[in-house]
């Protein structure tokens, strides 16, 4: 069973392949795992399958070892490799539990009593068995291994299903069929259940382990799609423009932004709140321009409808892009504030600054993009500049909170 | 002649700080775990440390705790790449006096060494919002008003700080002398890492931006 996936695979080569039994998996003969490889199927449902037939009516024993004896076995070099008794083992008790269920009611001459029985059955052992060949290997070794150690816990539950089928026997005569029935299939079922303890409590672990695995592997392929996309990307084009600094510095800070974006910050709507969208801003300015903008914000409000803040926003980036543009300073501070009923944006930089009162009438960037609009709504813009002093233009701009 | 050791985990990085600082810094060591950091301030007995954050065996913190904790006065100028707001609260409150980020040029880290060397404290833009943010979001009643709760003039500070001004800018705009302006940032610090607010820690852990 463990190579359920190899023998697929070659088989799907060729287009009539024939039924072989492979020895290495095999409970009995094998004839289950061939004929499951053959229909594509999970062995265990052919093996379920094969137990039930032969519980009603002995089809299932006769078909497997008519099948057994057509089909040649694939050749295996060296030792044979064991058989995993545990699994044979809780194959059998579920085919001896069936058997005697059917014999007590008369369903195996096709009641419908062995029904829910045989679903029971079949979905405890297809989720036992739904795991790949690598992982179900370890299972069957950790479980054949506490079996090992748990003697006592399957001694017991052995003599569990030995008791309930005496019991049985025993009471048949007196009771009427229903209670000793009843009182049998409890006793087989506990009897299961202690035997197949171990195995569950190691399968529950497994795949609780195997949760954490995927999870993690699944983080480590995140961060490798991340450093491959975007990283090892940027450091490609940052070396083919290595002569011109100020893309190389573009370059290198756009990547530090998305990086840590990546690392440390939620996924928030960049339009949502002011500090969002005054980093948002930022961001989009640095890259434009190439002058690196450090952004603070202390506390944050929720963008208004009227568009009060939308105002503000747009005569910050205005300062942002004069800043960048003409004050030739090697960095932007940007620090927006909200605090009480105020909300505060400072854009500064430490170039060369100017006379403010010696900019022309028709240069409309600070006159009426910043101050203009700041003031039509209900704001108001303050610049200090001079000459070789750098430049810092502050908003304000009262809002109201929800 | 300050005396700096550099604790960092990126040779690259160590190096690059190493050519970086000025004439008036002499760099007696470098460390690159917390291991080899606890035993080179030992020996070296450095006037300043400079301190990266992540770092293998328990990141900066770790060596915070253990240096400080053996009661030495050594002192610590935290260096990181990282802006989290759990990282720089954290360094702070082990015992950094001062906090910056790597993308700091080599001046005004030359500058900040000789300032934590001289006791005072160094506060980025980046910490001095943190601070403004985590001290306004106090709503609990304090336990300590004069811990709890930063002066007007403080506040002040702070601010122009966050708004990228420089030491002596602060002080001309303010009319005080920057030792003065030293004098208020280095009590801010105290305050930080001596307030008993719980608000402090969980802020920063809530405050998972940068």
């Amino acid at each position: 069973m463990a190579d359920q996936k190899i023998l697929a695979q070659a088989g799907g080569d060729a287009p009539y392949r024939r039924m072989m039994r492979p020895m290495e998996g095999r409970l009995l003969g094998g004839v289950a795992q061939g004929l499951a490889a053959q229909l594509k199927l999970d062995p265990v449902v052919i093996r379920l399958m094969f137990v039930l037939l032969s519980v009603v009516g002995g089809v299932g024993g006769v078909a497997y070892a008519a099948l057994w004896m057509i089909t040649p076995r694939v050749p295996y070099e060296g030792q044979p490799p064991q058989r995993d008794w545990s699994q044979l083992a809780a194959f059998s008790a579920i085919g001896v539990a069936l058997f005697a269920f059917g014999w007590l009611t008369g369903a195996s001459q096709g009641g419908i009593a062995i029904l829910p029985f045989a679903v029971v059955g079949i979905g405890a052992l297809i989720l036992w068995q739904q795991a790949d060949p690598e992982r179900r290997r370890s299972w069957v070794s950790g479980a054949t291994k506490s079996i090992r150690k748990n003697r006592v816990r399957t001694l017991l539950g052995i003599a569990l299903v030995v008791i309930g089928a005496a019991g049985f026997l025993a009471a048949q005569g007196e009771l009427s069929a229903a209670k000793p029935g009843l009182m049998f299939t409890i006793v087989v079922v506990g009897g299961l259940a202690v035997i197949a303890a171990p195995w569950l409590a190691g399968l529950w672990k497994e795949l609780q382990l195997e949760r954490r695995d995927r999870i993690r592997s699944e983080e480590r392929a995140e961060v490798a799609a991340m450093v491959h996309d975007s990283v090892l990307h940027t450091l490609t084009l940052i070396q083919r423009v290595a002569h011109d600094p100020r893309e190389v510095t573009r370059l290198a800070r756009a990547q530090e932004r998305d990086l840590r974006n990546w690392l440390y910050q939620p996924a928030q709507d960049a339009d949502a709140t002011l500090a969002a969208a005054v980093r948002r801003i930022a961001a989009e300015e640095e890259d434009a321009h190439g002058v690196p903008i450090e952004v603070v914000c202390v506390g944050d409000i929720e963008l208004d409808s009227a568009g009060k803040l939308g105002a503000m926003l747009k005569a910050s980036r205005q300062s942002m892009v004069n800043a960048a543009k003409y004050s030739g300073s090697p960095s932007i501070s940007v620090y927006a504030e909200v605090e009480g009923e105020e909300a505060t944006i400072f854009v500064k930089d430490r170039g060369k600054g100017f006379d403010l009162d010696a900019v022309p009438l028709d240069r409309m960037g600070i006159r009426e993009s910043i101050i203009g609009r700041m003031e039509r709504h209900g704001g108001a813009a303050r610049v200090r500049t001079e000459p070789g002093e750098g430049t810092e233009v502050m908003l304000t701009m009262k809002v109201e909170r929800q | 002649m300050t005396r700096v050791l550099i604790v960092d985990d990126h040779r690259l990085f160590r190096s690059g700080v190493r050519a970086e600082l000025g004439d008036s810094i002499q760099v007696v060591g470098e460390a690159e775990d917390v291991e080899t950091a606890v035993k080179a301030i030992a020996e070296l007995a450095p006037d300043v440390v400079l301190l990266d954050v992540h770092m293998p065996g328990g990141g900066g913190q770790e060596v915070l705790r253990r240096v400080l904790g053996a009661g030495s006065q050594v002192r610590f100028l935290a260096l990181s790449v990282s802006d989290a707001a759990e990282d720089v609260i954290g360094v702070i409150r082990g015992g950094a006096r001062g906090y910056v980020t790597k993308n700091i040029s080599g001046t005004e880290l030359t500058d900040a060494i000789r300032r934590v060397a001289d006791g005072d404290a160094v506060f980025s833009p980046r910490l001095a919002g943190f601070v403004l943010d985590a001290f306004a979001s106090s709503e609990a009643p304090s336990i300590d008003p004069e811990l709890d709760s930063l002066t007007q003039r403080e506040r002040e500070v702070l601010r122009l700080i966050a708004r990228g001004y420089a030491y002596k800018e602060i002080a001309k705009e303010l009319f005080i002398s920057v030792k003065t302006v030293e004098t208020h940032v280095s009590s801010v610090l105290r305050k930080l890492q001596l307030s008993n607010r719980h608000e402090l820690s969980r802020w920063a852990t809530a405050r998972r931006l940068v």
